[in-house]
């Protein structure tokens, strides 16, 4: 297993050098001097002389993409032309909001998903399926921006139960934390959770009629370890693929969640840096999504192969 | 002096036979779905091509005297917060997202489908470098690439279009490549390469015509994300820009008067919804007919 | 329709403890219904090998599945099914959970997809001890490298650890019977056990399974298409067609003296002269019939070279072959022109022998029906 996910290493730091090589090109390739893109609002010339200096856009463009590597290896993201701080700084605020966003939303779509379909699996033909089924094609149908729009309508308009909008760190106040991310939650949630389900409901129906599920009933086990411990078991591996391959949807989700429910997370900071053309925080921003991205799905691959031995110990099936 | 009566031909088992009876009435049951949503996908392609016509009032025509106008015989939908009849401008909304669904899919197309082929014929280099491509694409979120194509280009709906285009060709690369291998080792293919059949003919006359089917189903996912795609950024300001109507224009408009006038949230929303919907369930129904390796995903 | 009891082969003794009567499944569809198994009957006494032979597609299978209660919900199951006095036709899924790994178990054709290739040996084995014996993980556990140790798997104690695919085809199938023995069940089906295997390893399986009966007084039910390995292993012999029985013999007079033109059909190749390589059922010519009627006739009429009018004008019971053996003849048959004990097993296949041939033994079932 080592060697496969080296393998899998490698492959990522190559995805990852082309992603930085892009972002890094990609304000080069603005028209114009990206001086002028950098300085954002202040223009003057002799802004814009510090701003080259600072960046040093009059060397070699090898030299400066190796420093433009060097400085975000070590933490140094360059300076907001918005707030003039560190990017770094915004970045370390926005980071908890958009991890708990997150870490709920996949909780959601975990156990909503799977549970849903398991149910539809198990009861193949019946009204619980045909109900998961309609349930989850609606799900999909559904801008995820517009669910949240909707939600707020109706929770936080017409019955109060919950907030629309703002942050509130979880340490300062855990119920108003909840009571604010809730919605959030389930807008950013509900898509993945469909997609979740089709996936779980394909695989069980798959490992249902599989031989081992045969063997476990033949040892007279419960149901529940039937169905539990031996063809869920086994349809782990596929949803944990799909999860992999929905980050993205994820991420992207999570950009216009913030936006509807106005949470200071990632996605306000890069909408906000296009709006106020704060390049500097928009290319760490990108490039720091990108590179998590990348890192999540190498994730994925180790966590593969803790659930499938035959990955884990190498060998085919 | 054999009797006839008992020599019909051997009968596959009976488990088999009755999942193959239960697929059939599936299959018919998600057609009767397939149809509706083909309907439906018409009619929004029939009002996008006859906006026109078929809109009450002019789209972009404020109506000061009759602001936030709740739904009614005049307005059936209501007005915004300028007077604007919001049927109108859903009528010409959906013509915004048609033209993007089938413009972005077309962009993804002709840069995907040329890549597939040619990774998936050539193999070896030409496929290395096509798979890091697509790998290194497939690491920008959808909305990070949007993002950062406006930014570099500014916001209009020809970026956003083409961020969403070129956001959907790794799949269309993807599912090109995997068909062009399979296709590559069928005999009728290699009857062609031995009778002299140039690259170029191979490819083009025999490998991309039998590939047709699964693109079909490709485009059926690509329209509805499309749509969702152009009212997000519209949504976001990084597409259509106002005072143009767009179903995600509206609904970002719609959300400073949640409570006064929650129809301007409804509306939009709704037809964004039947049409992915619709798509949708088209794209289901097709894969069922034309895609019979797609299974139940 | 058969009602009488059934004797067991010569040595074994006893009450049997499972007895199949009259059974029959059905599936049925919005359009068609298939009799998969129709008037199956057979007595398994402590320690006895009954080995269910016919062609894929004649029932055989299905039988084990419904002794096992493991048929699909859609599937219809008549007559009855007793284990141990218990009867499990029409027993609710609840009580036959308990009865399966425990009463009765089964072991498949596939070995290499039978087994759970997410989770240890130990544990696959360990779940029916904890589940029927309520061991704790830890004795669960000291069992299991017994049960491996059983079944003749060297280094059971580093074995346990592993996961299927790290074990051959052979390895898994000992795995099986392993956890299809772990709590002594009194009967143990074997659907094809050394089908998917390689020969080499197919006798040693078959070991496993002689010694499980002799150490342990298992009784077997072998559902197998392979001749070979019934003679090598059975004691007795039901032979299905179509989903009906056609023959049941001691395995010794099955082989010596078939009176079903079926079971001679089978036998043709194996025995004959430089036939030695070729153990699977032979060709018969003909198709076998749908299963969407219930004729009242012989199913095996159109393919049979002895049949006439009365094979197709009524179904034949399926009776004791020699009027002198009584009601418990071991040796029954389903077939109104049978062949006789001169008739040597083997020098002529039906196919090809005339319809003219007249049947040694005169008396037709449906006379002795009344005895």
């Amino acid at each position: 297993m080592t060697k496969y996910l080296l393998t899998r290493l490698r492959q990522s730091l190559i995805t990852l050098f082309l992603v930085s090589v892009v972002v890094f090109a990609g304000i080069r390739a603005l028209p114009g001097d990206p001086a002028l893109a950098l300085a954002g609002e202040e223009r003057s010339p002799e802004a814009l002389a510090a701003i080259r200096e600072a960046y040093g856009l009059n060397d070699n463009i090898v030299v400066q993409y190796g420093r433009f590597i060097g400085h975000a290896l070590t933490g140094d993201l360059g300076t907001s032309s918005r707030t003039g701080l560190p990017v770094a700084d915004a970045i370390g605020q926005a980071l908890p909001v958009t991890l708990e966003l997150a870490a709920l939303s996949l909780l959601l779509a975990v156990v909503l998903g799977i549970g849903a379909g398991v149910v539809a699996a198990v009861r193949r033909g019946r009204p619980e399926e045909w109900i998961a089924n309609a349930v989850a094609l609606i799900g999909l149908s559904i801008p995820t921006f517009w669910l949240g729009i909707v939600l707020v309508l109706g929770f936080a308009i017409a019955i109060p139960v919950f907030a629309a909008s703002g942050y509130v760190p979880f340490g300062t106040d855990p119920v108003d934390n909840l009571r604010r991310m809730v919605l959030p939650a389930i807008v950013l949630g509900s898509g993945l959770a469909a997609v979740v389900m089709r996936q779980t409901r394909a695989a069980m129906l798959d490992s249902l009629s599989a031989d081992y599920v045969r063997t476990a009933r033949a040892k007279g086990l419960s149901k529940r370890s039937v169905v539990g411990g031996h063809a869920l078991r086994n349809s782990l591996v596929t949803v944990v693929t799909v999860l992999g391959l929905q980050l993205g949807h994820l991420i992207s989700g999570a950009v216009v969640t913030e936006q509807i429910f106005v949470l200071p997370g990632f996605g306000k900071l890069t909408i906000d840096a296009v709006f106020t053309r704060d390049y500097a925080t928009l290319q760490a921003v990108v490039l720091c999504t990108s590179a998590a991205y990348i890192l999540i799905n190498l994730l994925v691959d180790v966590v593969y192969s803790v659930i499938d031995p035959r990955i884990r110990l190498g060998g085919a099936r | 002096m054999t009797t006839a009566t008992q020599t019909l031909p051997t009968a596959p088992g009976a488990t088999a036979r009755k999942r193959a009876t239960g697929g059939r009435l599936r299959a018919l049951r998600r057609n009767r779905l397939a149809l509706t949503g083909g309907v439906i996908a018409a009619v929004f392609v029939l009002a996008a091509l006859l906006a026109p016509l078929i809109a009450p009032y002019d789209p972009a025509q404020p109506d000061f005297g009759n602001v936030l106008a709740e739904p009614s015989w005049a307005h059936w939908l209501g007005t915004d917060d300028l007077g604007r009849d919001q049927l109108s401008r859903i009528v010409y909304g959906s013509r915004a997202s048609m033209q993007v669904g089938l413009v972005a899919v077309v962009l993804a197309f002709v840069i995907g489908v040329p890549l597939g082929l040619l990774a998936g014929y050539y193999g070896r280099l030409t496929d290395s470098v096509v798979s890091r491509l697509t790998d290194t694409m497939l690491a920008f979120p959808f909305l990070v690439l949007a993002v950062g194509l406006a930014a570099i280009l500014g916001p209009s709906l020809t970026n956003a279009t083409i961020a969403i285009g070129i956001s959907q060709i790794p799949a269309v690369i993807r599912i090109t490549r995997a068909e062009t291998l399979r296709l590559k080792h069928v005999d009728y293919v290699g009857a062609a390469v031995v009778n002299g059949g140039g690259d170029t003919t191979v490819l083009f006359r025999h490998i991309l015509p039998n590939a047709t089917s699964a693109l079909i189903v490709q485009a059926t996912v690509g329209i509805p994300a499309a749509i969702i795609g152009e009212a997000l950024l519209s949504f976001l300001g990084l597409g259509v820009q106002p005072p143009a109507p767009s179903l995600g224009v509206m609904l970002s408009g719609a959300q400073s008067f949640l409570a006064p006038a929650p129809w301007l949230a409804v509306f939009p929303g709704l037809a964004i919804v039947a049409a992915t919907l619709a798509f949708n369930l088209l794209g289901d129904g097709l894969r069922d007919v034309l895609d019979p390796r797609g299974g139940t995903r | 329709m058969t009602e009488a009891v059934l004797a067991g082969a010569p040595g074994t003794t006893g009450e049997p403890v499972l007895s199949v009567r009259d059974l029959s499944v059905s599936f049925r569809s919005d359009t068609r219904t298939v009799h998969a198994v129709d008037g199956v009957s057979y007595d398994l006494r402590p320690g006895e090998v009954l080995a269910v032979v016919g062609e894929s597609g004649c029932g055989k299978s299905v039988t084990s599945m419904a002794v096992m209660g493991l048929l699909p919900p859609t599937a219809r199951v008549g007559g009855s099914i007793r284990l141990g006095g218990r009867e499990l036709v029409g027993a609710s899924e609840k009580e036959l959970r308990k009865v399966r790994g425990k009463d009765i178990a089964m072991i498949f054709q596939e070995p290499m997809t039978s087994l759970n290739p997410v989770l240890t040996i130990g544990r696959q084995i360990g779940e029916v001890l904890r589940r029927h014996r309520g061991m704790s993980r830890k004795e669960a556990r000291a069992r299991a490298v017994e049960l491996l140790d059983l079944v003749g798997i060297p280094a059971p104690q580093r074995r346990i650890e592993e996961y299927p695919h790290q074990l051959s085809g052979g390895m898994r199938q000992r795995v099986m019977i392993a956890i299809a023995v772990a709590c002594d069940p009194a009967v143990l089906i074997a659907d094809e056990p050394t089908t998917a295997l390689d020969v080499t390893v197919q006798a040693g399986i078959l070991e496993v399974l002689q010694s499980l009966r002799e150490r342990l007084g298992t009784a077997i039910v072998l559902v197998t298409h392979d001749l070979g390995v019934v003679a090598d292993a059975a004691d007795r012999v039901l032979v299905m067609y179509a989903g009906r029985p056609v023959e049941q013999a001691p395995v010794h007079d099955l082989f010596g003296a078939a009176r079903h033109p079926y079971t001679r059909g089978l036998l043709g190749a194996v025995l004959r002269p430089g036939g030695e390589g070729k153990r699977r059922l032979p060709e018969i010519p003909g198709l076998v019939p749908s299963l969407d009627s219930q004729p009242d006739a012989c199913t095996f009429a159109p393919r049979c070279g002895r049949a006439d009018d009365a094979c197709t004008g009524g179904r034949p019971g399926f009776m004791s072959i020699a009027p002198e053996a009584g009601a418990d003849a071991p040796h029954r048959a389903a077939c109104w022109h049978p062949y006789g004990v001169d008739d040597r097993t083997g020098t002529e296949s039906p196919a090809t022998t005339g319809a003219t041939d007249e049947p040694t033994v005169a008396a037709r079932p449906d006379q002795e029906a009344g005895e």
